[in-house]
């Protein structure tokens, strides 16, 4: 029975230049967000990043780390926008592919798959095929009805964080929604699953149902045991989504001076050191000054 | 009490209308005004309207507005989590009503960024579901503030797809696409037989000068008629169990 899990410092080591990432997760919820700082704290760039996307977007685009954006949208939820990513946008100085919400799990569930396409009525007579000029549409066989042609999402590698996981790969999601995490891992060449605590595989149905059990081993190359590795962004029922912290990320990323501030705080440091700003700025007052 | 109805209301029970005859299909309603609309029809002419709470559950018995079922209460009859929401617009039994950021004459409607998409001088939220909503089911759009930024001669980026382009497309491809009307703070917009927005109702106390000079190509107004007030029993559901806190007044100006 292979053990498949590493500490987090090795997660690096599977991170190439030019990859194509799967980010799992949706919107500013349950992002592999240990993962993610994990990479920013490597010297990889050119990345290619596929995702309905959160603040892991923004965090890329501002280390100058993403070639490509391949997006349902990119959002943080309780602010529509993340700043990061529509700043990169705004400058041109990123790639995009956006698809329709719809279109994008067409181009998932084709990747998983292995199907070079697969047809979806979404998109026809919109400027989707017009901005993804690369896009083809394909008639029906059997009606007269033409559908577009969503190419299959290959990824190099998937990068999921879930709530509970075994040291071999299962994984378990304990919140409302799985989003589309499994898709990601099957999708993937390689796939790391970061997992809020790692427990025997016979505890992951000891108190709760086999329906829960959302990502099979056969598709995890490594397991991250990172406790609080979706922060900020929510893993529910563990825990919600840090408002405070995400107002905060979004705020400081409007000057260079603040985002500096920021980055120093928060990115600049390794995951204890992550964790331990997260404490000290959860007791402070809104403005980052600690309170006595 | 009627002497007192704000414009809010008065779009409120305008958007509800446009959910009237929807039977039992589920009520996509972004936006405050839709999202009180839609919890209106169904407690009154659309008893079988299918509310979503927003996250990933249908709900029979709405937590309040705002809250979801996790953090809100309410009761839950269907889990239906983001990936099972695409299953059932294609499936057809969904109606949207989406806002706009742009708008064109044939309903083109834009979200997605204004100005060059390769380089906006703005990004807005991307296209999001819309051009999947527009060629699947009937949409509505619903505009908290009319104004010739919005309503535009042409839209940046088709997000939801307009009458103009769907009848281009060849064959049957556009059967399910069904543009049903435009709500505004100032008019109920719906479309002409060629396709192009004209003004069904002018709400109380607005002129057709007000929507022509706030619109920003001609816009036919000479069929216009009023846009109906509330009734007693509207106004009651609206302000004291739908929207106690009045959320429905940050949106529209009154």
């Amino acid at each position: 029975m292979a053990d498949k899990v590493i500490p987090l410092s090795e997660v690096s080591d599977h991170v190439r230049s030019g990859m194509t990432i799967g980010v799992g997760g949706w919107g500013s919820r349950r992002k592999p967000m240990a993962l993610i700082r994990q990479i920013l704290r490597s010297d990889v760039d050119d990345l290619t990043v596929v995702a309905f996307g959160g603040p892991e977007v923004g965090l890329l685009c501002a280390a100058g780390k993403v070639r490509r954006v391949i997006y349902g949208f990119v959002s943080l939820d309780s602010i529509a926008l993340d700043p990061n990513f529509r700043a990169a946008r705004e400058a041109g100085s990123i790639e995009c592919t956006e698809y329709d919400e719809g279109m994008f799990v067409t181009a998932l569930r084709a990747g998983a798959s292995r199907m070079s396409f697969l047809p979806t009525r979404a998109g026809m007579g919109s400027d989707v095929l017009k901005i993804n000029p690369e896009l083809r549409t394909v008639d029906s066989p059997y009606t007269d009805e033409t559908y577009v042609a969503v190419p299959g999402i290959r990824l190099d590698l998937g990068l999921i964080h879930l709530n509970r996981g075994d040291s071999r790969g299962n994984g378990q999601y304990l919140g409302p929604d799985p989003y589309f995490d499994d898709l990601i891992a099957m999708a993937s060449d390689r796939c790391i699953m970061s997992v809020e605590k790692v427990v025997s595989t016979e505890e992951l149905t000891a108190s709760a149902p086999p329906q829960s059990l959302l990502v099979s081993r056969m598709f995890v190359s490594s397991v991250v045991e990172a406790p609080n590795g979706a922060h900020f962004t929510s893993c529910e029922p563990d825990y919600p989504r840090d408002e405070k912290l995400q107002k905060h990320y979004a705020t400081s990323a409007a000057d260079a001076d603040s985002w500096k501030s920021f980055e120093s705080q928060f990115l600049a440091v390794d995951e204890d050191g992550y964790q331990d700003a997260v404490r000290t700025f959860s007791s402070s007052d809104d403005k980052g000054k600690e309170t006595a | 009490m009627s002497s007192d109805i704000t414009r809010a209301e008065v779009c409120v029970t305008a958007c509800a209308d446009a959910w009237r005859g929807a039977g039992e299909i589920l009520a996509h309603a972004v936006g405050t005004v839709p999202a009180i609309s839609a919890r209106l029809a169904r407690l009154t002419f659309e008893p079988d309207l299918v509310l979503s709470d927003g996250e990933c559950f249908f709900v029979s018995d709405p937590p309040p507005l705002g809250k979801t079922a996790s953090n809100g209460g309410g009761t839950i009859e269907a889990w239906v989590p983001f990936r099972s929401i695409f299953d059932v617009l294609n499936s057809g039994r969904r109606h949207s009503m989406m806002g706009a950021s742009q708008i064109d004459r044939f309903g083109n409607q834009n979200i997605s960024a204004i100005g060059d998409w390769r380089k906006p001088t703005r990004q807005l939220i991307g296209v999001r579901g819309a051009p999947g909503n527009t060629v699947n089911h009937r949409t509505d759009y619903w505009v908290a503030r009319h104004s010739a930024r919005v309503f535009v001669e042409h839209v940046d980026v088709v997000s939801g797809v307009g009458n103009d382009r769907a009848a281009a497309e060849s064959g049957s491809t556009m059967k399910y696409h069904d543009l049903g009307v435009v709500v505004t703070d100032l008019a109920v917009l719906d479309y002409s037989a060629e396709g192009v927005l004209k003004v069904r109702s002018l709400h109380p106390g607005v002129s057709a000068e007000d929507v022509q000079s706030n619109t920003g190509f001609d816009i036919d107004t000479s069929s216009a008629t009023t846009t109906r007030l509330p009734s007693e029993e509207e106004l009651q559901l609206i302000r004291t169990v739908i929207d106690p806190t009045s959320l429905r007044a940050r949106e529209v100006r009154s």
